[in-house]
């Protein structure tokens, strides 16, 4: 089978923030559907809606810092039928206006974009009150709701393009860091969809997001170990694609969730609740254990949170141990 | 449609007033003050200013009207069936299991009611969105009214929209804010005070017109005013009494969210027919 995927050993593999992908792709689906309107809370540059800005400055919305307003007036451009892409950082959008976003977009049923860009701990100095990591499990729980974490540029860019031509409401992660860019133009991309980045028969590692680098680092390790991981990299974790999961769980029939987010209610539950009800096996969560970031270096923190390659590979020993004692 | 007269539209506020009070007795929950004082802005707006029509509630050249303050609708329904949009017998599935007509407005169950609201200060910035949507379309000929309570305005919401509103120029916003004084834990001014309420408004740049919100001529009045102004959104304060049409509710913040029993309503109904017959005879 024809990997889906770049070599990711390769040490020259190039790097980009994924928020850069959302910014190119923003701008191709409005040069694709004159609906598309950009807004955004006074951080257009960070959440590189300038790309956007720049080419339609009679679509782009200047919010200020004001989030609540910033979805609600979303709400009202997609009820005279726009197609309103709102952006600001996920700490404070969907953080902050979370009512909001249940009552006039998800109850409501208005197709508003919502971006969220610096999540999880890799946001780096900035420290715990901007690293957003209870976004995907806010959206989560909401009906009606998709929730999209890219793993690269790439396929930011692609999700941005899909997302443009869903009718439903959507969230959609960013992440501030350079990632490296490990998808490529064909990788597939289509909401709903998990797609299997490495095939393996001994235990699933499934993660979303930047992590799903990690995830493809520890997969390599562990055949030096001699065991087979297959990576499913699971970018929407709403609606999530059971049938893909199952089907890789009943072949290896153990699992590791990574995710650079709170463990509770994030991938590691949405996975957690499907082997539960359909197929039990030996699981493991990767992701922040209840507790908060702190300032410092993205890979320094992502070992101390015991979020990096090598901590993924330990669990992926420990379920495997399990399944066969 | 001919316009009607004033003792016309009198009596059909009359008249919703008297729907509300059996809807709310028959539910045996929901809020009484609120939408009993909105009964004149409601009776205005569908039989006066607003463009809309009855059997075609997505009629693409209508009119918006957002209610921000959700649990005041009662009023909408009351007043959407007086005109058309549905069976007046409908209004007494209010609240109840596999009803279009929900506790608060669900815009995907009932045509018409445009948005989904409850939890409060939404509604100002969704007709912000609206308004810039249709600026954006070169669209001028349709008007966005929203409706707020008082004491709604406590959040903080409303005042990021009021920003946004008057930096937008969006002067094709007619904003209602119905001054009733009352919240559900007491009076607003004892509550968290609003005043100088106008000035805060004007402050935050909107062109601010006072009226009698009980008075259905001054409201056709201001709302004809309000497209007149063409620099700044505009905002209707209006003044309206708690209850009003009901003498025992009347300025009783106690009222505020709960329904008249079956011995109270009797005697509202009775109150308001007495109402009726005098504005039937006041007029001739």
């Amino acid at each position: 089978m024809n990997k889906l995927i770049v070599d990711i050993t390769n040490p020259d593999i190039a790097e980009e923030p994924i928020r850069k992908g959302f910014g190119r792709g923003l701008k191709r689906a409005g040069e694709l559907d004159p609906n598309v309107v950009a807004a955004c809370a006074d951080l257009t540059e960070s959440t590189q809606m300038h790309l956007f800005k720049e080419e339609f400055p009679d679509r782009f919305i200047e919010i200020g810092i004001a989030e609540q307003n910033l979805v609600t007036v979303g709400s009202g451009l997609a009820a005279a039928g726009k197609i309103p892409f709102v952006s600001s950082y996920a700490a404070f959008s969907p953080g902050r206006n979370w009512e909001q976003i249940r009552t006039t977009i998800c109850l409501n049923d208005q197709p508003v974009k919502i971006i969220g860009s610096h999540a999880g701990v890799s946001v780096g100095p900035d420290g715990a009150t901007h690293q957003m990591l209870e976004d995907l499990t806010l959206m989560r729980v909401l009906p009606n709701m998709v929730v999209i974490a890219p793993c690269d540029s790439l396929e930011a860019e692609k999700a941005t393009l899909a997302m443009a031509k869903d009718d439903r409401p959507n969230y959609m992660r960013l992440a501030r860091e350079a990632t490296p860019i490990i998808t490529t133009d064909t990788t597939p991309f289509l909401i709903g969809e998990a797609e299997i980045f490495e095939v393996g028969s001994d235990v699933s590692i499934i993660a979303t997001g930047t992590m799903t680098y990690h995830a493809l680092l520890a997969a390599n390790k562990l055949y030096h170990d001699g065991i087979e991981a297959e990576v499913v990299h699971v970018a929407t974790l709403k609606p999530l694609d059971s049938q893909t999961i199952l089907k890789s769980i009943k072949k290896t029939g153990a699992v590791v969730t990574v995710e650079e987010g709170q463990i509770i209610g994030g991938l590691g539950s949405a996975i957690s609740e499907l082997t539960a009800e359909n197929l039990p096996v030996p699981l493991r969560r990767i992701g922040m254990k209840d507790r908060f970031g702190e300032s410092g270096q993205p890979i320094e923190l992502l070992k101390h949170f015991g979020l990096d390659a090598e901590h993924i590979r330990l669990a992926a020993h420990e379920v495997v141990d399990k399944k066969l004692n | 449609m001919p316009k009607l007269s004033i003792q016309q539209l009198e009596l059909i506020a009359n008249e919703i007033r008297e729907d509300i009070i059996r809807m709310l007795e028959h539910a045996g929950s929901g809020h009484s003050a609120g939408p009993l004082d909105l009964a004149d802005i409601f009776t205005a707006l569908y039989f006066d200013v607003m463009k809309h029509d009855p059997k075609n509630p997505q009629w693409e050249d209508r009119d918006i009207l957002l209610l921000s303050n959700g649990h005041c609708v009662p009023v909408r329904y009351a007043t959407m069936a007086k005109a058309g949009y549905f069976e007046k017998r409908e209004l007494m599935t209010l609240r109840q299991f596999g009803s279009r007509l929900q506790g608060h407005p669900e815009r995907l169950r009932l045509p018409g009611l445009e948005s989904t609201s409850g939890p409060l200060g939404c509604g100002l910035s969704q007709a912000c969105g609206i308004a810039l949507a249709h600026r954006m379309d070169g669209i001028s000929h349709r008007w966005v009214y929203v409706v707020m309570g008082d004491g709604e305005t406590d959040e903080g919401n409303v005042w990021e929209a009021a920003m946004f509103a008057a930096n937008n120029h969006l002067n094709r916003i007619t904003a209602i804010v119905d001054r009733n004084n009352i919240q559900i834990d007491g009076p607003t001014e004892q509550v968290m005070p609003l005043e100088n309420y106008k000035a805060k408004w004007e402050a935050f740049g909107w062109h601010v017109i006072e009226i009698d919100g009980n008075n259905i001529e001054e409201v056709i009045d201001a709302c004809a005013m309000a497209k007149a102004i063409i620099e700044k959104p505009v905002l209707l304060l209006a003044h309206t009494i708690a209850g009003k049409g009901v003498d025992f509710m009347e300025y009783d913040f106690h009222w505020h969210g709960v329904p008249p029993n079956d011995e109270q309503a009797k005697m509202a109904l009775k109150e308001l027919r007495t109402l009726g017959g005098k504005i039937r005879s006041e007029h001739e």
